[in-house]
């Protein structure tokens, strides 16, 4: 008797150690691939920032842990910085008051509309990044019909343009990355009980009490992560200033381009690439902290 | 509660109706619940009690109708302007507010100054002083249940709406939350309206039952009057059990009714008979009928039916349930208490069944003898 509750014991902690051992396994792929096609470039990246300056393309680079590269990038691209992370600042929180209500209607209102809605905000997706922006281009043209409307009601001035400005390079941000705001923003309040804002209305909230006090904080979530896939894109974007902007407008994202591909100053693009990534990461670990997600359920 | 005004806060239902496309979920109602009662709203699943609820919570409009607190038509008030709380069948705590800020939210919406006080209290008399800033999901179903009877209840509603609110609970936990239920309603005196489709759960709580059924009342009054005066077959069958046999009415006239039972004479008094002509149901409650060995029952001043043979006994504890085949048929139910001073019958076994005048009563033949009956399927 003893001898088989015996048995059956360590056939019970066997499986459990195999189901352990199973759930490890099922990482590794992911962990593989993580490693080998992220972790391995972001170390030669980082090398890559500490090679010597004076290296060239043609003469081959070496490995002198010049942290002045730091220092250089830095010091002739920190209005760059400022810029993208004003753009990119903008951009998330213009994204985040068009998108809300959007998701809010499609999420509380749409019906049986819903999935034709959500189907239309990713629907730009099936079209190239680069065609949509360079579309924008004729929306925003000198002589196209947004100009002409607002030269009409007077907004802009005689010979003012939208091309070429902050403007079209901002609302080419806003327009990109909308859907990245607007499906965490629905996958959020898609989730938020119905009972719960009656529940707030039976206790005295009008409906606009209702939604400050119950609705928006259970959208907490998605308004985290739907800033966050946004901001982050958005400041390394190039393709908007590039296209839709002047160098006036470049934003890091063009030099470390120009610095990878065409002066091929390699030790400066990583360099940038690097504390762009940093930036970006502490930026995102003190906004998450104050939004304080890790509290919400 | 509003200190200044001492006139009666009873709620009432004026000929309410709702209905949902061709469907009326609630027929015609009227309905008037005295301030400070327990109140049940009983019915199986679909009969309408919901719906009532939600009207009165202000959660559904009325299609037709008036809903009325003392003299205060509140039919088109928001459910944010009425003097009524709802407890919620699946609670509806906010997760993202602590158990604190979930009962004082109340309060706070209505910008009542000494709120932290008040919840403290509320949260004492709930027992749940020590758990008040952990939030919902830390805490276990029963104790959940009371977050949201504290939440509702610290707002002091003239109304109370109670929509299955133990209906998530395990049987034993039930029993208690039915107890402490009671208790607090007692203590502070405010008016519940409570729906549920559990009819023992009515019985142990209310002092009003309301039995619904396809949108309308079947019968209301004291749990007790229902249980042994049921008026219709579905509430002889939806509250307990009844043994209903059809019988022919021989003489109306008196205080006694006296009805043809397949040949055999019963009598019962005259204010349970619900019908007087032609032929109705006799009822009888299994746990009031006496089961004897054929022949060794007086006739006396009891009804007696003679003629049966017991085909099933099931032994349960404190009580032996027996299914009697009687001559014409039909299988009687009986339930006898293990008293011990006789040994159980045993399939086969001829008996007579007795049972007091005062314990039958007469339902209108035209009524389904099955209505109400509870099948396994409708027991969730």
């Amino acid at each position: 008797m003893t001898a088989m509750a015996g048995a059956s014991d360590a056939a019970v902690a066997g499986e459990t150690a195999r189901r352990r051992g199973r759930g490890w396994l099922l990482l590794v792929p992911g962990m593989l691939y993580l490693a080998v096609f992220f972790l391995y470039p972001a170390v030669q990246l980082f090398l890559t920032s500490l090679y010597d300056p004076s290296g060239s393309y043609e003469t081959g680079y070496a490995l002198t842990w010049h942290f002045g590269n730091y220092v250089d990038a830095i010091s002739s691209t920190w209005n760059l910085f400022v810029r993208s992370f004003l753009y990119a600042g903008i951009a998330t929180v213009v994204c985040l008051a068009l998108s809300y209500p959007l998701a809010y209607a499609i999420a509380f209102k749409a019906g049986r509309w819903k999935n034709v809605m959500l189907v239309l905000v990713i629907a730009p997706f099936f079209t190239s990044f680069l065609l949509r922006t360079l579309s924008w281009r004729t929306i925003l043209a000198d002589q196209g019909p947004v100009t002409g409307f607002l030269h009409a009601i007077a907004v802009l001035p005689e010979h003012g343009r939208l091309l070429a400005t902050p403007v079209a390079v901002i609302a080419g941000l806003i327009y990109n990355f909308l859907p990245f705001m607007t499906l965490p923003l629905y996958a959020s309040l898609d989730k938020v009980d119905h009972r719960l804002i009656e529940a707030a209305g039976d206790l005295y909230s009008n409906p606009f009490t209702g939604f400050r006090k119950v609705t928006f904080p259970l959208s907490l979530p998605g308004v985290v992560s739907g800033t966050l896939l946004t901001f982050i894109p958005a400041c390394g974007d190039y393709i908007n200033a590039e296209l839709l902007g002047t160098p006036k407008q470049y934003m890091v994202g063009n030099r470390i381009q120009s610095a990878f591909l065409t002066e091929h100053n390699y030790p400066l693009a990583a360099s940038l690439s690097i504390v762009l990534m940093a930036v970006v990461v502490v930026m995102v670990v003190l906004y998450v902290r104050r939004a304080g997600t890790e509290e919400l359920v | 509660m509003d200190e200044v005004s001492s006139d009666r806060r009873d709620l009432h239902l004026e000929r309410v109706t709702k209905r949902f496309g061709d469907f009326a979920a609630v027929d015609d109602l009227t309905l008037t619940v005295p301030q400070g009662s327990f109140f049940a709203l009983l019915g199986p699943s679909g009969c309408g009690k919901t719906t009532t609820l939600r009207m009165v919570a202000g959660l559904e409009e009325p299609t037709q109708g008036r809903v009325l607190i003392g003299e205060e038509d509140i039919t088109g008030l928001r459910p944010y302007k009425r003097p009524v709380n709802t407890v919620f069948q699946s609670y509806a705590l906010f997760p993202h507010l602590t158990i604190f800020e979930n009962v004082a939210f109340g309060l706070r919406r209505r910008g009542v100054k000494d709120y932290k006080a008040k919840t403290e209290q509320m949260l004492e008399l709930v027992q749940l002083a020590p758990y008040g800033a952990r939030k919902p999901a830390q805490l276990s179903g029963g104790q959940q249940q009371r977050v949201a009877l504290g939440r509702a209840l610290i707002n002091e509603p003239g109304v109370l709406l109670l929509d299955e609110p133990l209906g998530a609970l395990d049987l034993k936990l039930r029993r208690q939350m039915q107890i402490e239920l009671k208790r607090i309603q007692t203590d502070i005196g405010i008016t519940f309206v409570h729906v549920t489709h559990d009819q023992e759960e009515a019985m142990t709580m209310a002092d009003t039952i309301a039995v619904m059924n396809h949108g309308v009342i079947e019968q209301m009054g004291a749990p007790g009057d229902l249980y042994e005066n049921p008026q219709t077959t579905f509430v002889a069958n939806f509250l307990g059990q009844s043994n209903l046999i059809l019988s022919g009415v021989t003489d109306p006239a008196g205080d006694t009714v006296v009805v043809d039972c397949h040949g055999q004479k019963v009598g019962l008094d005259a204010a349970r008979a619900h019908t007087t002509n032609g032929q109705g149901w006799l009822g009888v409650r299994p746990e009031k009928i006496f089961a004897s060995a054929a022949g060794t029952e007086d006739h006396g001043d009891v009804n007696l039916l003679t003629g049966g043979r017991v085909t099933d006994v099931s032994f349960n504890g404190v009580s032996t349930q027996y299914l009697v085949g009687m001559p014409w048929g039909q299988e009687l139910m009986v339930f006898e208490q293990n008293t011990g001073r006789r040994a159980p019958f045993r399939n086969g076994d001829g008996v007579d069944l007795a049972w007091s005048r005062s314990h039958s009563f007469l339902l209108d033949a035209v009524q389904d003898a099955h209505a109400g009956v509870i099948t396994p399927e409708d027991a969730e």
